[in-house]
C-alpha cells in the first residue's frame, strides 16, 4: 500500500480550480518536495491530504479516507502548517503535557530530549519564544511523535538561514528513517536540494513535472556553452536558456553527457533552474511543454 | 514493506514506549487546555468575589449596634441578615453567565484568527471531542466554579462577621441561625444546575456563531435577534419574541423554584415542575442542534 494514493483529486473554490484532477502516489520511505508557484494548489493538495478540506475524487492516506477520519489519521500523520500555528498563550510545559495526553504515539522523554538541545525553557510561553524558538519547539513535538508520514508546508518560512540548516538535519539525522514518509513545499528550493528523495513541480492545480532526485540527476544537465559551439548547442533543442556572464547556459533533458562536455562545462542544475525552466515554458506552451513532460506518466 | 515498517520501530522503540500513555484521554485534556488558554473562567469570579468582600467590609462599619436593631424586629431579622449573602451569589452568578457567554463567542473563532487550528487538528482530537470540551465549560466547569467561589465568599462573610460580633461582646449565633450555610449551598448547587441547562441553547448558539462568523462575532450572536424583535414590535406592535428571550434568560426561576411573596430568601425548590416544563426540554433541543452544526463548522472551517 502507497502512503498517499490520489485518484483525480479536484477541487475548486468558486469557479476557480484549486487542484484540476491530480494523480499521485507516494511511496513509503520517501521524502518529496512539492515545489510551485504561489496559489499552484501546493497547500490545497496538502489540506486535502490533512483532512482539513473537501475534495473530489479519489484519495486514500494510509489506506484511509482523510475527510471523514481525519481524528484517526492524525494517530499516524504529523504536520507542521506553518510556522507560527502553535497557540501564543500555551505554556512549554503545558504543551508537551497536552500532547502527551492526547497522542498515543508521543513519546514524551523524546520531545524533552530535543528541546534539551535548544534555550527553549519549560516555563516560557510560546509568545516569549522568537520565531525560530517555536520552529524548534514545534519540531520537537513533531519528531517525538511516531507517525508515519510528516508534512511540511513552508516549514522555515520566515526563519533565519542557521534555523533552517538545524531544521533539515535534525529531520534527516534524528527523525527520517525508510519507514517514514515525509511530503514538504518550500520556496527555499535550494536548501532541500539534497534532501529529497523525489520532486514535485505543481502549477495551477496541476503537476507539471514529476521524477525522482536519481531521474532528476541523470536526465537534466546543464552546459555553460562556449560562444563557438552556441549554435550546436541549440540544435540539440534546450529546455530553457539563459545568459550568465556574458555566456549562455542552456539547460537540457535527456541529452548524452558526452555530447554536451564537447559544448561546454557541464553540470547538475539546481531544482530552481530546472524550475524556472519548466514554468517558463509551461506558461508559453501550456497543453505541450517543449520538455515533452506535461502529464505524469510520461516520465515513469 | 507494511510488515518491516511495523516491526521496526516497535522494536527500536520498546523501551521508550513504556513512557508513554497507555490510553490518550482527548477530553479530559482538552477541557484542562481550555482552562489554561481562559484564566477568566475562575480569575473573573475571583475578583468579583474580592469587590464583593471589600464591599461588605465596609458595610459591616457599625454592624454590632445596627445588629441588635435588626434583632428586635423577629419578623424581618431573616431576610435582612441573609440579603448579603445572597447578593454575593446573584453577583457571582450573574458574572458566571458573562463569562460563559464570551467564552463561548470566542471558543471556535480565537483558534480560527490566530491559526493555532492548524495545530489543533493535527493531533488525533476530534471536532466532536473538542466541541463537547468547549461545551463543557459553561455547563459544568464554570457552575463548579462559581459554587466553590460563592461558598467560599459567604464562608468569609460569616467568619468576619463572628469575629466582630464576639469583639464587640456579641454572641455570633444569630448570623448561624439566619444563614444556613449548608442549606443555601445546596439550594445554590441545585440553582446551578438548573440555570446552566436552562441557558444551554443560549451557550450553543454562542459556540456555533464562533465557529461561523468570520468577526464580530458578539454582533453576529446578538444582533439577529434585536432585528427580530424590533420587526416584530413595529410589525404586529407585540413583543411575543422579546418576552420569549427574556424567558430563556430569566425563565428558569419561577420553574426551579418556588418563591415567598416575591423574595429570594428561602425559595422552595420545585424540581418537578423544573423537570416537566417543556422550555427545559425544547431548550436542551436546541442546544444539542446548535452544537452538531458547530461541529460540523468546525471540520469545515480553516483560519481566517
Amino acid at each position: 500500500m502507497a502512503t498517499i494514493e490520489a485518484r483525480g483529486l479536484r477541487k475548486m473554490f468558486g469557479t476557480n480550480v484549486a487542484l484540476g484532477g491530480i494523480d499521485l502516489r507516494v511511496e513509503e520511505g520517501r521524502i518529496l518536495g512539492m515545489i510551485g508557484p504561489n496559489g499552484a494548489g501546493k497547500t490545497t493538495a496538502l489540506n486535502a491530504i490533512l483532512g482539513l478540506t473537501s475534495y473530489e475524487g479519489e484519495l486514500k492516506v494510509l489506506g484511509r479516507d482523510p475527510w471523514t477520519n481525519r481524528d484517526e489519521l492524525m494517530c499516524e500523520v504529523s504536520f507542521i502548517a506553518d510556522v507560527a500555528v502553535l497557540p501564543r498563550w500555551i505554556r512549554v510545559s503545558q504543551l508537551l503535557d497536552y500532547v502527551a495526553g492526547v497522542h498515543p504515539r508521543f513519546d514524551r522523554a523524546k520531545a524533552e530530549n530535543f528541546l534539551a538541545r535548544t534555550t527553549i525553557k519549560r516555563t516560557s510561553k510560546v509568545r516569549e519564544l522568537s520565531k525560530g524558538m517555536v520552529a524548534q519547539l514545534h519540531l520537537a513535538i513533531v519528531m517525538a511523535i511516531d507517525a508515519r508520514l510528516l508534512v511540511l508546508d513552508e516549514p522555515t518560512l520566515g526563519l533565519d538561514i542557521l534555523y533552517r540548516k538545524q531544521f533539515y538535519d535534525s529531520l534527516l539525522n534524528d527523525y527520517f528513517d525508510r519507514s517514514r514518509t515525509i511530503i514538504v513545499t518550500t520556496h527555499q528550493v535550494e536548501e532541500v536540494q539534497d534532501v529529497l528523495t523525489d520532486l514535485m513541480f505543481i502549477d495551477r492545480g496541476r503537476i507539471v513535472l514529476e521524477c525522482s532526485m536519481e531521474e532528476f540527476d541523470s536526465r537534466y544537465l546543464e552546459v555553460m556553452v562556449n560562444p563557438e559551439h552556441l549554435a550546436a548547442a541549440r540544435a540539440l533543442k534546450p529546455m530553457y536558456e539563459r545568459p550568465v556572464f556574458g555566456r549562455s547556459v542552456l539547460l537540457f533533458d535527456g541529452v548524452d553527457r558526452d555530447h554536451l562536455e564537447m559544448l561546454g562545462e557541464v553540470r547538475r542544475p539546481s531544482i530552481a533552474d530546472l524550475f524556472v525552466a519548466v514554468m517558463t515554458g509551461h506558461a508559453s506552451k501550456p497543453e505541450k511543454a517543449n520538455l515533452g513532460i506535461e502529464e505524469k506518466g510520461v516520465l515513469r | 514493506m507494511n510488515a518491516q515498517s511495523n516491526i521496526v520501530p516497535d522494536a527500536a522503540g520498546g523501551s521508550a514506549s513504556s513512557h508513554r500513555h497507555a490510553t490518550p484521554q482527548p477530553f479530559y485534556w482538552s477541557v484542562w487546555r481550555e482552562l489554561w488558554e481562559n484564566r477568566s473562567i475562575y480569575i473573573a469570579p475571583i475578583l468579583v468575589a474580592v469587590v464583593v468582600l471589600f464591599g461588605f467590609l465596609v458595610s459591616t462599619v457599625g454592624l454590632p449596634e445596627r445588629r441588635q436593631e435588626v434583632l428586635l424586629d423577629a419578623a424581618k431579622a431573616g431576610a435582612k441578615i441573609q440579603e448579603p449573602y445572597n447578593t454575593a451569589a446573584i453577583m457571582l452568578i450573574v458574572t458566571a453567565f458573562i463569562v460563559g457567554v464570551f467564552y463561548c463567542l470566542d471558543a471556535l473563532y480565537g483558534e480560527r484568527r490566530d491559526r493555532s487550528i492548524l495545530f489543533w487538528k493535527s493531533l488525533p482530537v476530534s471536532d466532536r471531542t473538542t466541541l463537547l470540551s468547549k461545551a463543557t465549560i459553561p455547563l459544568v466547569v464554570l457552575p463548579l466554579v462559581t459554587f466553590a467561589v460563592v461558598v467560599a465568599t459567604q464562608l468569609l462573610m460569616m467568619l468576619w462577621t463572628t469575629v466582630l460580633l464576639i469583639s464587640h461582646g456579641m454572641s455570633p449565633a444569630s448570623t448561624w441561625t439566619y444563614v444556613p450555610l449548608f442549606r443555601n449551598s445546596f439550594i445554590l448547587l441545585y440553582g446551578l444546575a438548573a440555570i446552566a441547562l436552562w441557558h444551554a441553547p443560549i451557550y450553543g448558539w454562542a459556540l456555533l456563531v464562533s465557529g461561523w462568523a468570520r468577526r464580530a462575532t458578539f454582533l453576529w450572536a446578538v444582533v439577529p435577534f434585536i432585528a427580530i424583535g424590533c420587526f416584530e414590535k413595529i410589525t404586529f406592535g407585540t413583543s411575543h419574541f422579546a418576552s420569549m428571550l427574556k424567558d430563556r434568560v430569566m425563565g428558569f426561576a419561577p420553574k426551579a423554584f418556588a418563591f415567598q411573596m416575591h423574595s429570594v430568601d428561602s425559595p422552595q425548590l420545585t424540581p418537578g415542575a423544573y423537570l416537566s416544563s417543556p422550555g427545559l426540554w425544547l431548550g436542551l433541543v436546541a442546544a444539542a442542534v446548535f452544537i452538531v452544526i458547530a461541529i460540523r463548522l468546525r471540520r469545515y472551517r480553516g483560519p481566517l
